[in-house]
């Protein structure tokens, strides 16, 4: 049974403070979302911060070949291209995902980040912080914070209207 | 006195037309009318009495190589398939084109003593299809026929001249029927299987174009012609239609021809690549439609052991032949339970008809005859395992494979040379 | 219980025969989102940190040889190149010892090119413990290619799905041609091939696909022309063919030819190309060809097998099979080693 922790009013909300935090650090931001609940993430707030007036440039990355676990879940069957249209060398880009757990996926997402160049300042949005880390990483903008148990998953539904699903895998 | 009395069994003798239950006594390793009380007895019933089996086409690799078989382990291998006379192809190093390598086979064979062994001398010196071997005095070694076997007879000027000499003598020509012109290279039949594995292939039409220019060359000379292990549906044809003609030509096919297809070397396997290859289901049908019909009068292994590393080479590479002693009989029994020969018929192409065929003192249970004899179940189910073979050599498709049909009893001259598994002596 | 991602597994990539539908797509699509890595600044993911995969070559092939070395590399793979002419074989040592001596290095894929059709199938029987990649065995399968080639149609507006590809040349010696065969029956394109019938190979058409003699005839209607590379040597010693400038006038690809084609007809080829006998020079230059891409997807395509066999490598073990059917035949025997 999913359980929905955040209907869409929520997420609306925590989309727009999000939009607004990262406002604070200038009027020409670069977003990288990652695939794929990031890169829809990053499109929600890129849409927020051109309608305030910010020009954002956009990226997305597929970490699937910076995974540290092909040995024990084999190659992902639905990679997608990254997609990095400007050199990141010398800027501050953000990086955007959708739930923050372990810090895996953004340790994956900084090493892809430096093979296409060296940014001066990378720093991390996320929609939802669900807590649980195993790795020295925090985001500089979260949206939400809930902390959850480790047998549940926690996923962001972007079918129809967003919200967020909390669902036990294991006990 | 009566040494041996085989009891109860379903003795079937195709040279004297018998299949009855009956009881067979032996005195002095021959058999004998009738008799009295035996040392020994053999309970049959329930099984099936027939001559020791005459396999006419052998390779036993004695002298030259005999990592891969000797006349030894050959032998042990015959008996445990229920065979008590095989005739042994030329190609050894050296070849059986002299009279003292013919006489060095027969004597070792008979050192061996488990089944006697009638080699086939070369119709060429050292078969290379150039000039002929000294054929009267290798038949009077005790060759029983001529073949260049492995190599075939192409130049048509030397095959005449064999023919025509042969037949001066009334000699056999035992002929591998291949167009290394049109085969060259190949490793398997060309076909949809050749095609789809990308390997070059031996067209069936090379095989029939020899047979048909041998089949005129025979008739030219009105000499005896023997196409060795038989596997086209055009061969076979042109075989019937010479014998229809009256010619004295005569032909064998091996198990697998009429067991097995092409489909075998899907997955490249190289225990299913011979020399002539695995043919096509038609191809298949017209090899049991000419043993229905009597056309195909003989079954003969073509036994080609070979050493694993010939074969562990990839099947480009691999060696061409199978090991066959040991699966003859089982194999062979499908087509009696097929409805292709009745029992005694299917009996007979291992016995008596090669018998005839080669003039050998073989292949029945007259009385005063040697008491070959081959004893074995119809009905009992085994599994082959190519371990376990009694060949040096593994070399087989039907490793794995459930057999219909078991060799209990093998007797040589009176004497139990196999029983319960094991080769004894 | 299977996940999606175990469905895809295999060890040993012999040849499109043995894929599902699925898994071709898989691959191609993996393939796809590889391409955008080696158009990067720094070409390098550490997908295959710590892999190491052996191109063992028989046969001399630049192209395969080095797309496969530059796609391990991006992917931090380390990769050994081992050529026949320096390899072991050429002081006697048979092609399964080479392979088994290799195998002990304990490596995770070993890249094989072979003459023989069949070779890596047959070394798989007994290397179970390493991943086999077939890059060409003989006239049998070559199925990094088709991958490749199937990932350039795929970035084409048309896809593959339904459309037409002529397979002109010696289709009888043709791994591509084959593994071409295979995966249009899986993935729903048709095939005509285009040969004189002493470069068919024997009933080809039971595989499905329409035979020409004459190419323009095949010309009209068909979505690619894909020109086979013609090896001279082999072309004139059995005679096959009478000679280059006969061939180069009945089969070979101009611009005469290339105009009676559709707008959005394309070229391929899988190179090395023999400009003026298979294809001539302006075709292969022209804005149809679609030549260099293939080259570019090649890469791609084979990080991707590189990726989903590494995904699946079983652990390494020292005992071979070879040994344990030598002890069993021993065994059986009652004797020992």
């Amino acid at each position: 049974m999913a359980d929905v922790i955040y209907d869409n009013a929520a997420v609306n909300a925590a989309l727009d403070r999000m939009a607004k935090a990262i406002r604070c650090h200038g009027d020409s931001l670069t977003l990288i979302g990652i695939e794929r609940g990031g890169a829809q993430v990053a499109d929600a707030i890129q849409r927020r911060l051109e309608e305030a007036g910010c020009e954002v440039e956009r990226g997305n990355m597929d970490i699937s070949f910076y995974r540290d676990d092909l040995d024990t879940i084999g190659a992902n069957p639905e990679v997608r291209p990254s997609h990095m249209p400007f050199d990141v060398s010398g800027r501050t880009v953000w990086l955007v995902d959708d739930v923050l757990y372990t810090g895996r996926t953004i340790r994956a997402a900084l090493g892809e980040v430096f093979d296409y160049g060296r940014p001066d300042c990378v720093r991390l949005a996320v929609l939802l912080d669900r807590g649980g880390r195993q790795l020295p990483i925090a985001p500089d903008v979260a949206g939400l914070m809930h902390a959850a148990d480790p047998g549940c998953s926690v996923k962001l539904v972007t079918e129809g209207d967003w919200h967020i699903v909390q669902r036990r895998v294991r006990s | 006195m009566t040494t041996l009395l085989i009891k109860g069994g379903r003795v079937i003798d195709p040279a004297n037309g018998v299949d009855e239950i009956a009881d067979i006594y032996i005195e002095d390793g021959r058999i004998a009318a009738a008799g009295g009380k035996a040392k020994t007895e053999i309970d049959a019933s329930g099984l099936i009495v027939c001559p020791g089996l005459i396999d006419m086409h052998v390779h036993l690799r004695e002298p030259g190589q005999e990592w891969k078989e000797d006349i030894e382990s050959g032998s042990r291998a015959a008996v445990a398939g229920g065979v008590t006379s095989m005739c042994c192809m030329p190609n050894t190093k050296p070849r059986l084109d002299h009279a003292g390598v013919v006489r060095q086979v027969i004597e070792r064979a008979r050192q061996v003593g488990l089944c006697d062994v009638y080699p086939i001398g070369a119709v060429s010196r050292d078969l290379e299809g150039k000039e002929l071997t000294e054929m009267r005095e290798l038949m009077r070694a005790g060759a029983v026929a001529f073949s260049d076997d492995g190599n075939p007879i192409w130049h048509s000027g030397v095959m005449r001249k064999a023919l025509e000499y042969a037949s001066t003598f009334d000699f056999l020509i035992i002929q591998h029927a291949e167009d290394l012109q049109l085969t060259k290279g190949g490793c398997m039949n060309e076909g949809r299987i050749s095609t789809q594995l990308g390997v070059s292939g031996m067209p069936a039409v090379g095989e029939d174009d020899m047979v048909s220019r041998d089949i005129m060359l025979a008739k030219l000379a009105d000499a005896r012609y023997h196409v060795a292990h038989i596997s086209t549906r055009g061969a076979v044809e042109l075989v019937r239609r010479a014998q229809a003609e009256g010619l004295k030509v005569t032909t064998e096919a091996a198990p697998h021809h009429f067991a097995l297809t092409e489909e075998e070397l899907l997955g490249f396997n190289a225990d299913a690549k011979m020399s002539p290859p695995l043919r096509t289901e038609e191809d298949r049908q017209a090899v049991i439609e000419g043993l229905r019909d009597g056309t195909i009068s003989v079954i003969a292994t073509d036994h080609a052991p070979h050493h694993e590393d010939d074969k562990h080479c990839g099947l480009s590479c691999a060696a061409f032949g199978i090991v066959g002693l040991e699966s003859m009989l089982p194999v062979s029994l499908g087509l009696e339970r097929e409805g292709v020969l009745p029992m005694s018929d299917l009996i007979a192409t291992m016995t008596s008809n090669p018998a005839k065929l080669l003039h050998l003192d073989a292949g029945t249970l007259s009385e005063g005859a040697a008491a070959d004899i081959c004893i074995f179940n119809p009905d009992e189910k085994w599994t082959l395992d190519r371990n376990k073979l009694f060949s040096k050599s593994r070399n087989t498709p039907w490793h794995g494979r459930e057999m219909t049909g078991k060799v209990v009893h093998t007797i040589k001259n009176g004497r139990v040379v196999f029983q319960k598994g094991d080769v004894i002596g | 219980m299977s996940t999606p991602h175990q469905q895809m597994f295999f060890q040993h990539l012999f040849g499109i025969g043995q894929l599902s539908k699925e898994q071709i797509e898989h691959l191609v699509s993996m393939g796809e989102s590889f391409i955008e890595l080696s158009r990067r600044p720094i070409k390098k993911a550490p997908t295959l940190r710590g892999k190491t995969v052996i191109n063992l070559f028989f046969e001399n092939s630049t192209r395969t040889r080095t797309s496969f070395e530059i796609a391990g590399k991006r992917l931090s793979a380390d990769v050994i190149n081992i050529s026949a002419s320096t390899s072991a074989t050429s002081k006697g040592e048979t092609l399964l010892d080479t392979a088994e001596t290799l195998a002990a290095m304990q490596p995770h894929v070993l890249v094989i090119r072979h003459s023989i059709a069949g070779t890596c199938e047959f070394l798989a029987d007994f290397l179970p413990h390493t991943s086999i990649v077939n890059a060409g065995d003989g006239a049998h399968e070559h199925p990094t290619q088709i991958l490749t080639d199937l990932l350039t149609l795929k970035t084409q507006a048309s896809g593959y799905e339904g459309i037409t590809m002529t397979i002109v040349g010696d289709i009888a010696h043709s791994r591509v041609a084959r593994s071409h065969l295979l995966a249009a029956q899986k993935l729903g394109y048709k095939v005509r091939v285009v040969a004189p019938k002493t470069l068919l190979p024997s009933q080809v058409e039971q595989y499905g696909c329409e035979v020409f003699h004459n190419f323009d005839e095949a010309i009209p209607g068909s979505d690619v022309l894909y020109m086979l590379r013609v090896q001279t040597e082999r072309l004139t010693d059995n005679c096959s063919f009478p000679s280059i400038r006969e061939y180069h006038e009945a089969y070979g690809l101009n611009r005469k030819r290339l105009a009676l084609a559709g707008d959005n007809c394309v070229v391929m080829h899988p190179g090395p190309m023999n400009r003026g006998v298979e294809i001539s020079s302006d075709v292969a230059d022209s804005a149809r060809s679609r030549i260099l891409d293939q080259v570019e997807h090649g890469v791609a395509v084979r990080m991707a097998v590189l990726t989903a066999l590494c995904g699946t490598a079983p652990e390494p073990e020292k005992r071979t099979p070879r040994r344990e059917k030598a002890e069993a035949a021993m065994q059986a025997q009652g004797k020992l080693l």
